[in-house]
């Protein structure tokens, strides 16, 4: 777990834009290590022994938030939930008020989940605590796409040189854009596809391929990431139905066969089944959702231990 | 108070009578003295020397936030900011608390002026409660002093409100300015639409929004006869299409802002909510585009759309944040490197900056012929100073230029030959 000359020095995790090439890969290898600790009988090590970790999500998430809290759990720190509600948080003061209020408590992290971009950002001008960015808006959601290449390292062996395809609401996941900037930045080929609709303009100058159609996004593809589709949006017409969504842009097994004969399937979770992804796929055998899910408690462990490290 | 004094050894620049020449300044009794007029014993004498004397700056578009809101700016506050930049007029817009759209609410705008360190010019609603449904009444707000009439904020999306607001306004000889948004486009936006708003994670505004409203309102001026002011212009788009409206004589001005010309969207990185303002920061093209436009005499006109907002506002999420920036003590400076390199000449800098406001909102000055009254800036074009937040005196503190080396400022600054503003050093 040694590079010549590098060190980690990260004080917080904002987004996949802040980290180099030479960070991911320490992340990454990072987590493998931790990897092992979930698999002994007894999951806990002292690591973070003392140390106390807020989970602050103004966004309601059960999986990210479990994920970061059993992390935390497994390196012996003491967590804390404070779940705010958005609604209340029309003004901002709210969010910067109560993280000055939790960091009067001194805590040691703050993961944040928010529903506008760069709050994470915010934070960080306002208290001295790490700030782990737990999704913010439709920024980024770096501990999501660091547990994603750590999925595709385990089942390829390496990230650089292969072909992702991403398909689906690209506009509004800050799954997609963190995993843009992170294979790419790992020397992979991220290929994009969705409704025009919802691919954000200039897409490719972030180092994506726009593709002009689905089969062109998935043929030869070593991995096809499908992001979840929101329910239209009531004052944007973004699609006709979800209907015509599934049809027209959901991955079957068909859409599979355009893909390499080891490809694997991938999604953030939760699933629309037979929407963006149908069942047979998202339960198929090339489907490494569950080896996601355990991936990104040994990311989050990474990520806590490095911050930690920094600080 | 001493209202007859001598600038001596100044650079005069007055061009609507073509005069950009060495030379001194006479004033008596709050007016410009003809040449060769003897000068009073009691007139004090300014050493001039390296300083520009122009007509006094007119900024057409700002929002001085009273009545009811005046935590972020008051008539007295924005115009000591207004003084200190080096203006001796503002045209406040409508948007306050109640919305000046009577005489009642510019009578009390005029009222508190009287304390005030600039002329203050009301601009009236276009439509009651700038609610876009009926006509405001334009001839009792003109009796009470209005200038203009603007729904600034917000678009007047009915066209055909806006077509008769023209058409009715032109009957009580009062600009129509537009704040031209198509909002169907722009909603969901906070910044420009384009690269670093996806980097960003934030929604974007099309430029799209503004040229399909501009376009709107040229073609109602074109059809109607009547003359339509374009406020605050932002894209490359709607500058080609006022500059092609112009060349087949449409009645149609514009102005744009500072900012416009001097950032872009890369401003807002770092979720700068002191970057986030409406109509957006665009792209370097645009701000090409907007260059090349106050070369060529496409727009009449600099206003600095100064919007005070205090830290409640600013000190949150980019989402949440208030739009606009505070803009009257940066202008100047601002306007100057436009000079600097070699953009526009000083003779177009006081066009921009008050011959042309003047001429569009028909308002006394612009000029520093003799009789007329002295309202006067005295411009330092070389002096080197920086931004600072202590420095600035609006009430609110929203620049994206805090920090900023600038060069050149107003360092004098009367309205009827009373010291409105002398720079201390
Ligand atoms: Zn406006």
């Amino acid at each position: 777990m040694k590079t010549t000359g590098y060190h980690f020095q990260q004080k917080h995790i904002l987004g996949i834009h802040h980290l180099s090439p030479d960070d991911i890969a320490f992340i990454l290898r990072t987590a493998d290590s931790f990897k092992e600790i979930s698999t002994r009988t007894i999951k806990k090590v002292p690591t973070l022994r003392g140390r106390t970790i807020v989970n602050l999500f103004f966004e309601p998430s059960t999986r990210t938030r479990l994920s970061f809290e059993i992390a935390a759990k497994r390196m012996s720190a003491d967590t804390f939930n404070v779940t705010a509600s958005t609604s209340s948080a029309t003004k901002g003061e709210t969010l910067i008020d109560t993280a000055r209020n939790i960091a009067a408590m001194k805590p040691d992290i703050i993961i944040l989940r928010h529903s506008f971009s760069g709050a994470p950002e915010l934070l960080t001008r306002y208290i001295d605590a790490a700030v782990i960015n737990a999704g913010d808006g439709t920024h980024e959601h770096p501990s999501q796409s660091l547990l994603d290449m750590m999925t595709v390292q385990e089942h390829k062996g390496r990230l650089a040189g292969l072909k992702i395809a991403i398909i689906g609401d690209i506009l509004h996941s800050r799954v997609a854009h963190s995993n843009i900037l992170g294979f790419t930045r790992m020397g992979a080929r991220v290929f994009v596809y969705g409704p025009a609709t919802l691919i954000p303009r200039d897409l490719a100058e972030l180092g994506a391929t726009v593709c002009a159609s689905l089969a062109e996004a998935v043929t030869e593809a070593d991995v096809v990431m499908t992001l979840r589709i929101q329910k239209e949006r009531q004052s944007d017409p973004l699609l006709p139905s979800l209907r015509e969504y599934a049809q027209k842009y959901g991955v079957t097994r068909k859409v599979m066969d355009w893909a390499r004969p080891d490809a694997i399937v991938m999604h953030p979770g939760p699933i629309n089944r037979g929407v963006e992804l149908m069942a047979d796929v998202a339960d198929g055998p090339r489907s490494v959702i569950l080896d996601q899910v355990t991936n990104g408690v040994a990311v989050r462990m990474a990520l806590l231990y490095l911050v930690m490290g920094n600080s | 108070m001493t209202t007859s004094w001598l600038f001596e050894n100044g650079r005069i620049i007055d061009p609507r009578r073509g005069i950009d020449r060495p030379g001194s300044l006479l004033i008596v009794d709050g007016v410009i003295a003809a040449e060769g007029t003897a000068v009073p014993s009691e007139a004090r004498r300014i050493d001039a020397a390296g300083c520009w004397l122009v007509p006094g700056l007119i900024d057409m578009h700002v929002h001085l936030r009273e009545p009811g809101q005046e935590y972020k700016e008051d008539v007295v506050s924005g115009t000591r900011a207004a003084a200190a930049g080096g203006f001796t007029g503002v045209a406040c817009m409508p948007n306050t608390r109640p919305v000046n759209d009577c005489r009642a609410v510019t009578v009390q705008i005029l009222e508190r002026a009287r304390q005030g360190y600039a002329r203050v010019y009301p601009v009236g609603a276009i439509s009651k409660g700038s609610r876009g449904e009926q006509l405001a009444e334009y001839g009792e707000m003109k009796d009470a002093g209005v200038v203009a009439v603007s729904d600034d904020g917000v678009p007047v999306l009915d066209s055909q409100l806006m077509r008769r607001a023209l058409e009715y306004a032109g009957d009580h000889h009062l600009a129509v300015i537009s704040h031209s948004e198509e909002v169907a486009l722009s909603r969901h936006g906070v910044m420009n639409e384009g690269l670093t708003a996806t980097r960003m994670g934030l929604m974007g505004i099309p430029t799209a929004a503004e040229a399909i409203m501009v376009y709107r309102e040229i073609a109602l001026a074109e059809y109607t006869g009547r003359p339509v002011h374009v406020a605050h212009v932002s894209t490359a788009m709607a500058t080609e299409l006022i500059r092609s409206a112009k060349a087949r004589g449409v009645r149609v001005t514009a102005e744009t802002a500072p900012h416009y010309f001097t950032l872009t969207e890369e401003a807002v990185q770092g979720y700068n909510t002191n970057a986030k303002m409406n109509p957006p920061l665009r792209t370097e093209a645009d701000r090409q585009a907007i260059r090349q436009g106050l070369a060529d005499g496409t727009f009449d006109a600099i206003a600095t759309d100064h919007a005070p907002h205090s830290q409640l506002e600013k000190e949150v999420e980019f989402d949440l944040a208030a739009n606009g920036i505070i803009g009257l003590e940066t202008a100047v400076p601002l306007t100057l490197a436009l000079v600097r390199e070699g953009v526009i000449g000083p003779g177009r800098f006081v066009e921009l900056l008050s011959v042309n406001p003047a001429r569009i909102l028909g308002v006394p000055g612009g000029t520093l012929s003799p009789d007329s009254s002295a309202d006067l800036t005295v411009i330092n074009p070389e002096l080197a100073f920086v931004y600072t937040r202590e420095s600035v005196v609006s009430k609110s503190k929203n620049s994206p230029f805090l920090g900023w080396n600038l060069q050149g400022r107003a360092v004098m600054t009367m309205v009827a030959g009373r010291q409105t503003f002398t720079l201390n050093r």
